[in-house]
């Protein structure tokens, strides 16, 4: 009987080896795979960090081995298949105190260095550069603070490698249509906060992770020393998209930092020259479709059909078919009754929000034919 | 009708037999921990390998919502209550609990709970999908519908709760048998008086909680709305004022079976009692000032981040005396490794490694990449399933010949043990790896370099459930088939649930045994 059980564990075991050979074997693309441990990362503190990490690991598996030691020694020696005799001891003042006093040690050991390096990371003073960080259902917004550059972080994997109609990239579900531009060897502070529900901004190499909280603004900074490029996700359950919201860090040379600082200011103002242009129907229906893509399709899908019950079609809608200062209401402040619709008022400049509105009036089967100008936009905005 | 149980379907209804209660409590926790398995092998089908194949990001938020709900509130504090309520008549000479009539209504409101709890798949915008935290505003402003289901069905699950623990703490202190002191008592009974009293005051802090949500939801309020005036963060530091003891709620009980099991398979008495109780009591009391160290990213000063970090570290020391006093139990003993204890064993390594992973995370700047992150996945289920679900598991095995009177299969229980130590250990092993790698938790969708630990994770998902039909089988033989068992069971094991025949009479110690 026992001897069949054990050949059926062997062969089990072996088949499970077999599995994980033959899944190393596969994994030959770009990918770093098998990551078995935490990022050195490319900060000060993200290496004190993984210092920290790895003392308590080691203290861990010093505390293991002797407890698990003495634990298979005497599940192999002291058994009765093998005549042990059992002992009636059960009872040891001096062992209880040893086993309480020997740990507490330890711990106080571990206490000074934790102690030290959580006041260096509370320590926000003495900015170089303030970026205020936002989150969004579901992407993140990059303000930088008396800068006058502010811009959204979309993912930019495409739907079809999400649902497998395409190979996946390298880079799969951590890429960004804009990443985050920071300079290096400067001590940068983010502010952080919500707009709707709590995220957190999470970039291992950075070792930052924290909170965004609507109504709060919690800080945090890094000191990057290399240039490269820092992947990361939201790390709090936002709602549907939180799996689907990546922070994407390029960390480079002050001068570089400087000229796409210059790069980014020309290209606002260019957008801000647009709002005064008088667009053709297939400008906006084009420009619309894009910005549908990007800032609409994930509640109310690439079909306009919405997801019934909780996020509404806009194919065939009151609004979308109805007057159209209801559309720009809705679209320009969000809706009252649910919550999931933000306002774009901010979000978009005025001629997205007349090209999407064009869009979804003239798209998935709505015939409305009418069309909107940026100046209106920029007009209901002042009204 | 003098001392047989009634007839039908009214025997389990009208009840006020603690055996029944009791055995009611365990298949209706066996039911949920089934179903909450269901749900979890949804998360692994979907998370078998990167893209979304098999459910959408809404759906599967609904899963890891109620997965962690349903094994939680359904699954592990159900089961501890069954077995309280087998056992602890039994282990102290009482006639049953002191309350009977409360005893039925606390199990009967339960199914009605979870009905109200499942039935919001079914509902339009779907289950929650907050995750069993829910945090607000995600849990409020951003809910589904259903969520004042959800609310309504926490409040009922407290209520059984609170009404199971009055229950044991009045049959203990007042129903003990002539002689059995309270330091005579065996360690099970122990650590329920201790967690019922955990469970007494936090229940109600859940109430709190989850009112306040129905409040800020349907009459206006802003308790966690900060446009209002309101704080989110006060919503997680309430609900893991309550979260944290829950926490020692779902493994206390599991450290008293243990303490029963270890002794009789090493034939040898448990080691260090009185230490035992005194850290089982450490540990309830160090429960109640811990809990932001679920929060260490939310932002709390940096001092109260320090004292967060001390006190969490302090939980070690009495959790170390435990394990320590359980090999000391073992050493120089005479030892077999029957099921409850090949169990029991691998409650003791498994529950030291969630301990140091434990260990890892009280550590605060360490915690800042660890947060939210697969590593406290796997932390959280190396305490909570080599934790809960083996002593629940060890527990059975040890007393079912009693409750029955027929023996399970051995090599059947061996095998089931070794599956599940095998899956569990591919489960959750690898998310330590990936976690540390930097992949989020609660995501439907992920990276590709974490793609091929996601495999094994599923594989292991997988075989460990598979094993648990297997346990289901097996006390299904047992209780219909099973060989008849020994009033004794085991070779001389200690305690007066020993005394009885196997099966236990539907009424035990109608006259209180004498304790020497």
């Amino acid at each position: 009987m026992y001897k069949k059980a054990i050949q059926q564990y062997a062969w089990l075991l072996g088949m499970m080896v077999c599995t994980l050979a033959s899944v190393a074997l596969g994994a030959t693309d770009s990918v770093e795979r098998w990551g078995l441990n935490m990022t050195e990362g490319v900060t000060p503190l993200s290496k004190e960090i993984y210092g920290l990490h790895m003392q308590i690991f080691w203290w861990c598996v010093a505390i293991g081995v002797v407890v698990f030691g003495v634990m298979f020694y005497t599940m192999i020696v002291h058994r009765k298949e093998n005549g042990a005799k059992s002992s009636n001891f059960h009872e040891s003042t001096s062992l209880e105190v040893a086993w309480t006093v020997i740990p507490f040690v330890i711990l106080i050991i571990m206490a000074f260095p934790a102690t030290s390096s959580l006041i260096k990371i509370y320590d926000t003073s003495e900015s170089e550069l303030d970026i205020v960080i936002t989150g969004y259902q579901w992407k993140w917004k990059y303000e930088y603070l008396n800068q006058g550059v502010t811009f959204f972080s979309n993912l930019a994997t495409p739907k079809d490698e999400i649902y497998n109609r395409v190979a996946k990239n390298p880079n799969y579900l951590l890429e960004v249509d804009e990443p985050l531009i920071i300079p290096i060897h400067k001590k940068v502070r983010f502010l952080i906060t919500a707009n709707d529900v709590i995220h957190a901004w999470w970039v291992p190499d950075l070792a930052v992770k924290k909170d965004a909280i609507p109504g709060f603004i919690n800080e945090s900074w890094a000191y990057v020393e290399e240039p490269g490029v820092y992947r990361g996700q939201c790390a709090e359950l936002c709602g549907k998209d939180h799996g689907f919201m990546p922070i994407v860090v390029k960390a480079v040379p002050e001068n570089e930092y400087d000229l796409w600082l210059a790069e980014k200011r020309e290209v606002a103002e260019k957008i801000r020259a647009l709002t005064e242009k008088t667009f053709t129907f297939d400008e906006l229906y084009e420009r619309g479709k894009v910005v549908y893509e990007k800032n609409c399709v994930s509640c109310h899908q690439a079909n306009g059909e919405g997801v019934p019950g909780v996020f509404p079609a806009i194919a065939g809608s009151a609004i979308a078919t109805g007057v159209v200062n209801n559309h720009l209401e809705i679209v320009v402040n969000g809706s009252s009754k649910n919550v999931a619709m933000q306002a774009f008022r901010d979000q978009l400049p005025e001629p997205d929000i007349a090209a999407v509105i064009t869009y979804q009036r003239n798209a998935f089967g709505n015939n409305m034919g009418d069309s909107l100008q940026p100046i209106d936009v920029l007009n209901y905005k002042n009204k | 009708m003098a001392h047989g149980p009634a007839k039908g379907i009214t025997r389990w209804l009208f009840t006020t037999n603690h055996k029944d209660i009791g055995s009611m409590y365990l298949w209706f926790s066996f039911m949920m921990f089934f179903l909450g398995g269901i749900f979890a092998l949804v998360i692994r089908a979907e998370l078998f390998e990167p893209g979304l194949q098999i459910v959408e990001p809404e759906f599967f938020n609904q899963m890891t919502t109620l997965h962690g709900l349903i094994m939680v509130f359904g699954a592990v504090m159900p089961a501890f209550v069954g077995l309280a309520n087998w056992m602890i008549p039994m282990m102290v000479g009482a006639p049953d609990m002191a309350l009977p009539r409360m005893n039925n209504w606390s199990f009967w409101i339960l199914p009605f709970a979870f009905a109200m709890l499942v039935s919001t798949l079914f509902m339009e915008g779907g289950a929650p999908n907050f995750g069993w935290t829910f945090y607000a505003p995600l849990s409020t402003t951003y809910a589904p519908p259903s969520v004042t289901f959800f609310i309504f069905a926490v409040h009922i699950m407290g209520a059984s709760s609170i009404m199971g623990a009055i229950n044991i703490i009045a049959t203990i202190l007042n129903m003990r048998a002539p002689g059995m002191t309270l330091m005579k008592m065996p360690l099970f009974v122990w650590t329920w008086l201790i967690t019922a009293y955990l469970l007494i005051a936090v229940m109600p802090v859940l109430a709190g909680v989850v009112t306040m949500m129905l409040m800020d939801i349907h009459f206006g309020t802003s308790f966690f709305d900060a446009a209002g005036g309101g704080d989110p963060v006060l919503f997680q530091h309430v609900f893991w004022f309550f979260g944290h003891p829950e926490v020692y709620i779902m493994i206390l009980p599991a450290f008293g079976i243990i303490s029963a099991i270890i002794p009789t398979f090493a034939r040898k008495p448990l080691f260090g009692y009185a230490s035992m109780v005194y850290a089982t009591a450490s540990i309830a009391f160090l429960s109640f000032i811990v809990w932001a160290h679920h929060m260490f990213t939310v932002g709390i000063p940096l001092v109260g981040e320090l004292f967060f970090m001390y006190a969490t570290m302090l939980i070690a020391v009495p959790t170390g005396v435990k394990v320590f006093n359980w090999i000391t139990t073992m050493f120089k003993g005479s030892m077999t490794f029957e099921t409850p204890m090949l169990f029991s064993v691998a409650f003791v390594i498994l529950f030291t490694i969630g301990g140091f992973s434990g260990l890892m995370l009280a550590i605060a700047p360490a915690d800042f990449q660890y947060h939210d992150t697969y590593f406290v996945v796997a932390h959280f289920h190396y305490v909570l399933v080599p934790g809960a679900i083996f002593s629940i598991t060890a527990a059975v095995y040890y007393w079912l010949p009693k409750w029955c009177g027929n023996m399970y299969n051995e090599l059947m229980g061996k095998t089931h043990f070794w599956l599940a130590f095998i899956g569990l250990n591919l489960t959750f092993f690898p998310m330590h790896f990936v976690g540390l790698a930097g992949m989020p938790r609660r995501i439907p969708d992920y990276a590709l370099q974490f793609a091929d630990f996601n495999m094994i994770s599923s594989c292991g998902a997988f075989l460990f459930g598979a094993a648990q039909v297997l346990f289901l089988f097996n006390v299904l033989r047992t209780i219909t088939v099973g060989k008849k068992a020994s009033d004794e069971v085991w070779e001389n094991p200690e305690g007066l649930e020993w005394s009885v025949p196997s099966p236990a009479p539907y009424h035990t110690f109608s006259t209180p045994p004498e304790v020497r």
